[in-house]
Formats: C-alpha cells, sequence, structure tokens
C-alpha cells in the first residue's frame, strides 16, 4: 500500500540537538544495528520500541559513546563538539558524557555504586566536572535527589538498602545534576511494580514539562512510551521499521512488526 | 482570545483517502476516499453519516493520527500553509501544541496532575502566568460544572461524565485555528452540554474554524453553517 511521502520540517525553526547517521554495527556474525538513523529535536521525548535483540538498547549506548560502530556518525548540537562525536577519544567521550548526557540504566547495577552512600553517587558526577567543594557537592547531590522525588532522610544510606523504585531515584539524581542536554533511558521502569512504576513515569514526565529536558527512552512496554514520548521508532533485527508521532504509530501502524506489537498489547 | 480573520480559508481538503493495511489479515479495510471540502475562519461544519461511514476517521486523519494514502490537507497557519498530510512529524506536533486542537470523549488523565492544573497547562505553555492562567481555569471548570472540591483533585478517579468536563475544559480553554469535535457531549449531562454549546459560539465568533461529529446533533444546530455528508465510497458537501 502506498503512502505519501513526509516531508522535512518547514514549522520548526530550531535545530535539532541529536543527529544519528547510518550507524551500523556488527558483533561478530550478529548484525546489532543496520543503517539506523535518528534526529532527536530540542525539548522533545523520543521513544524507541522493539523486542528483545531489536538493537534498541545498542543504538542507547551508541547515543552514551558506550561503544564506537563500524559505521555512521553522531552529532550533539553543542559548541563545544563539533563533528562526529564517535571521532573522539576516550578521555573526550568521558568530559562529554560527564557534563552532558545523563543515562539511567534498567539494571541499577551498571549506573550506581551499590555499597556507597546515595547522595555520594549523585556527588561523583559533580566531582568528575570538577566540583570541589564539600557544601557545594552536597547541597547539589541534595537537589538533584530532591527533584528526582528521593525521600531525603535516606540520602545517605548505599542503594544496595534502597528499594528497586529509589534505586532508580537515585540513578535519575545522578543523571540530571549537571542538568545535561541529553537524557537517556533504558527501560528505566522495567522490574518495578506497576504502582511505582507510574510514580517514577511521572517524576520523569515532571521533569520533562518543568525543564523541557531532551530524553530518549528505550522500553519494549508500550504504555511506557505512550506515556512519555513524543515521536516513536520502532526497532526490529537492528533496523527502524517504523517511525512516526505517538498516537499515529499506536493507532495506525503501518508495518506487520508494529501491527503485531500493538495488537499484541493487553 | 485572538481573532482569526473571518472568512479566511483555514482548511482546504482535496482528494483525500484512507483505508487501512491489515497485515496478520492480508486484506484492506476501505474508509473514505475522495474527500473534498473548504473549511474557513468561523465556520462550522457539522459531519453526517451512517455509523462507521468514517467521521471519526475523517477526523483523525486531519490530525495526523492516521496516515492518509492520497489527497492533500491544506492547513493555513499565520505565515503560509502546508499540507497535513505530508507534513513532518515535529510540524505536526507543533501545530498541535499552537494551532490545531482535538476534543474527543476521552480525558488522557495523567497521575498526580490535580484537575485545575490540567485545564490551565495550555495556557502556562502560551506563556501565561501560573496566577492568572490557573484562575482562568478555576473559572472553567465553574463553568463546566465541576465542583469546587473537585478541582485540586486527581481526575484521574473521577467519573466518567466529570473527566469529560475536565476534558472540554483544557481543550476549550485556548482558541485553536482550527478544531476536530469528535463526540465531544456524549457522556454529558444537559448543564455541561449547554456550558460547552455557549462556548463553541464564542470560539466561532473569534473565528475558530470548527469540523465535529456530534451524538445531539441539535445541541450545536444554531451554529452549523454547512453539513459534510460521509457516504459509503464518496462525500457530497451539502449548503444548508
Amino acid at each position: 500500500m502506498i503512502l505519501l511521502e513526509r516531508l522535512a520540517p518547514e514549522l520548526l525553526t530550531a535545530a535539532p540537538l541529536l543527529v544519528m547517521r547510518h550507524v551500523s554495527k556488527r558483533y561478530g556474525p550478529v548484525v546489532a544495528l543496520e543503517d539506523v538513523s535518528a534526529t532527536v529535536w530540542p525539548g522533545e521525548v523520543l521513544g524507541i520500541v522493539g523486542e528483545s535483540g531489536s538493537g534498541k538498547s545498542t543504538l542507547l549506548r551508541m547515543m552514551n559513546l558506550e561503544d564506537t560502530p563500524d559505521a555512521g556518525d553522531y552529532t550533539l548540537a553543542l559548541p563545544e563538539v563539533p563533528g562526529n562525536l564517535f571521532a573522539l577519544d576516550r578521555f573526550a567521550r568521558r568530559q562529554l558524557c560527564a557534563r552532558r548526557i545523563g543515562i539511567v540504566y534498567q539494571n541499577p547495577h551498571q549506573g550506581l555504586l551499590m555499597g556507597h552512600s546515595s547522595s555520594g553517587n549523585v556527588a561523583e558526577r559533580l566531582l568528575m566536572a570538577g566540583e570541589r567543594r564539600f557544601a557545594t557537592l552536597r547541597a547539589r547531590a541534595r537537589d538533584a535527589l530532591d527533584v528526582s522525588e528521593f525521600p531525603l532522610n535516606r540520602m545517605d544510606d548505599p542503594p544496595r538498602l534502597l528499594s528497586g523504585g529509589m534505586q532508580q531515584r537515585v540513578q535519575l539524581a545522578k543523571a540530571i545534576a549537571l542538568e545535561p542536554a541529553l537524557l537517556l533511558l533504558d527501560e528505566p521502569t522495567t522490574g518495578l511494580d506497576v504502582s511505582v512504576q507510574a510514580l517514577v513515569l511521572d517524576t520523569l514526565k515532571r521533569l520533562q514539562r518543568d525543564r523541557a529536558i531532551t530524553m530518549v527512552i528505550v522500553s519494549h512496554d508500550l504504555g511506557v512510551i505512550r506515556t512519555m514520548a513524543d515521536r516513536v521508532m520502532v526497532m526490529r533485527r537492528g533496523r527502524v521499521v517504523e517511525e512516526g508521532l505517538v498516537d499515529q504509530v499506536f493507532q495506525d501502524p503501518q508495518h506487520p512488526y508494529t501491527q503485531e506489537l500493538v495488537h499484541a498489547k493487553l | 482570545m485572538p481573532n482569526f480573520e473571518r472568512g479566511s480559508v483555514v482548511l482546504q481538503v482535496d482528494g483525500l483517502a484512507k483505508s487501512f493495511r491489515m497485515h496478520h489479515l492480508g486484506q484492506n479495510l476501505h474508509a473514505f476516499d475522495h474527500v473534498s471540502f473548504t473549511l474557513r475562519a468561523g465556520e462550522f461544519l457539522l459531519l453526517k453519516g451512517p455509523n462507521g461511514v468514517g467521521k471519526s476517521t475523517l477526523l483523525r486523519t486531519i490530525y495526523r493520527s492516521y496516515l492518509p494514502q492520497a489527497g492533500q490537507v491544506w492547513f493555513s497557519h499565520g505565515a503560509g500553509r502546508i499540507d497535513l498530510a505530508r507534513a513532518a512529524d515535529v510540524d505536526i506536533a507543533l501545530l498541535r501544541r499552537r494551532e490545531i486542537g482535538f476534543v474527543t470523549q476521552f480525558l488522557i488523565a495523567r497521575p498526580r496532575v490535580a484537575a485545575e492544573d490540567i485545564v490551565a497547562e495550555p495556557l502556562r505553555k502560551a506563556g501565561m502566568s501560573a496566577a492568572e492562567a490557573l484562575d482562568q481555569a478555576r473559572h472553567w471548570l465553574a463553568t463546566f460544572g465541576v465542583k469546587r472540591d473537585l478541582w485540586r483533585a486527581y481526575p484521574t478517579s473521577f467519573s466518567g461524565g466529570e473527566q469529560q468536563k475536565v476534558n472540554l475544559a483544557r481543550a476549550l480553554i485556548l482558541p485553536p485555528r482550527l478544531l476536530l469535535l469528535d463526540e465531544p457531549t456524549a457522556s454529558l449531562d444537559v448543564g455541561a452540554r449547554a456550558a460547552m454549546v455557549a462556548r463553541l459560539a464564542d470560539l466561532k465568533a473569534v473565528g475558530v474554524a470548527m469540523i465535529g461529529v456530534f451524538h445531539h446533533p441539535g445541541d450545536v444546530a444554531a451554529l452549523v453553517d454547512r453539513d459534510l455528508v460521509l457516504m459509503a465510497k464518496e462525500v457530497d458537501d451539502v449548503a444548508v
């Protein structure tokens, strides 16, 4: 069935914040990403859905500069880093990620030191960016935890003593402590109780509304994407099979795989 | 309230067609084709036709929740015109925030957001001060008959009818250039229906262009300029 080709933006005058073009990555014989392109505009939330192994988390890790693709380039519209970010060395990548990109992983072990205090975990991010004054570190860590709706009477407890929902709030506080240009969320609520999941999503929505943080959120849960995202990319076997406004992709899916995904939802 | 230049063309739909491909059945589901009409500022178009003929589908296709197969949907914004059938997703998102409203019978309630904040949000996004936006939000909640003690409560726990009042107050608080109405009165009591019709009359007076499907078309009879009758496989634009 023929669909009308969509035009380039005419009304939106802002330049995109994130542009990824023709990114491909293989791990041995496994194709993780195949010619993936993505564009994210300032203040919007891009959702990425797909089943396990679709490449959605690999793509997010590329956005966080944790890996380098076989082909493709990646730019963020930030004055200090013109050009392809995949060409940066390890030191420059670390600096950029610490200052400008925040990430929340599904598994808090990936993002946190589980035995250190929660406030210390958040302060570590500030230390990496050069802040050395103890009082400032503590005050800013406290603010970030507060904005993430973490109970402050527990800010000195280590994450290993906290519930799953609270651990995600510590990750979130760490991710936003430096007010990043880009916030990446990798299945941030997967594995949490439904009621806790709703509260964490609500915190994210509130942050998005109050601060207009640009976000990319990966989830296999269509409900999470529907709640959070403005636009969505559907991935399968390392490729983007469909892309559009969230209500359009969920109400009028075009690709056979997207139709299956939408119809399978309870 | 803004004032849109009455009589200027807001929407020009040419040869619009929509069908759904159902891959698991290997079938196409036909909705409509060859739909053409023009809508001007301050005009109110009533969509009519038998059940299942595609009235809601047409509204959703104009709003771009559905992707059309053919045709053009020329929308005139302040500085030119754009084909909604082909516009970039981010442009559609922008227009939905500023220029094109859509009212359905369903409220998308968000957890832990008070009714008055949901209603005030469009005004806040348009740059109004928090106090003034809240003031107006309360005015419209009262007008649609939401009791004062519910204003600060979360609508997730409201009944269907009360949710719909919050939905309407939010959707109609800021006049869009184009307003799409998909059975907005379905679950409303008589008082709220009357308040909504009065609000639609205000919007019409400032030049908002409207297309609607109504459960009780009698409610809006005084506002209707023309009927658009959707028939199986074709559409006729009939003057009243």
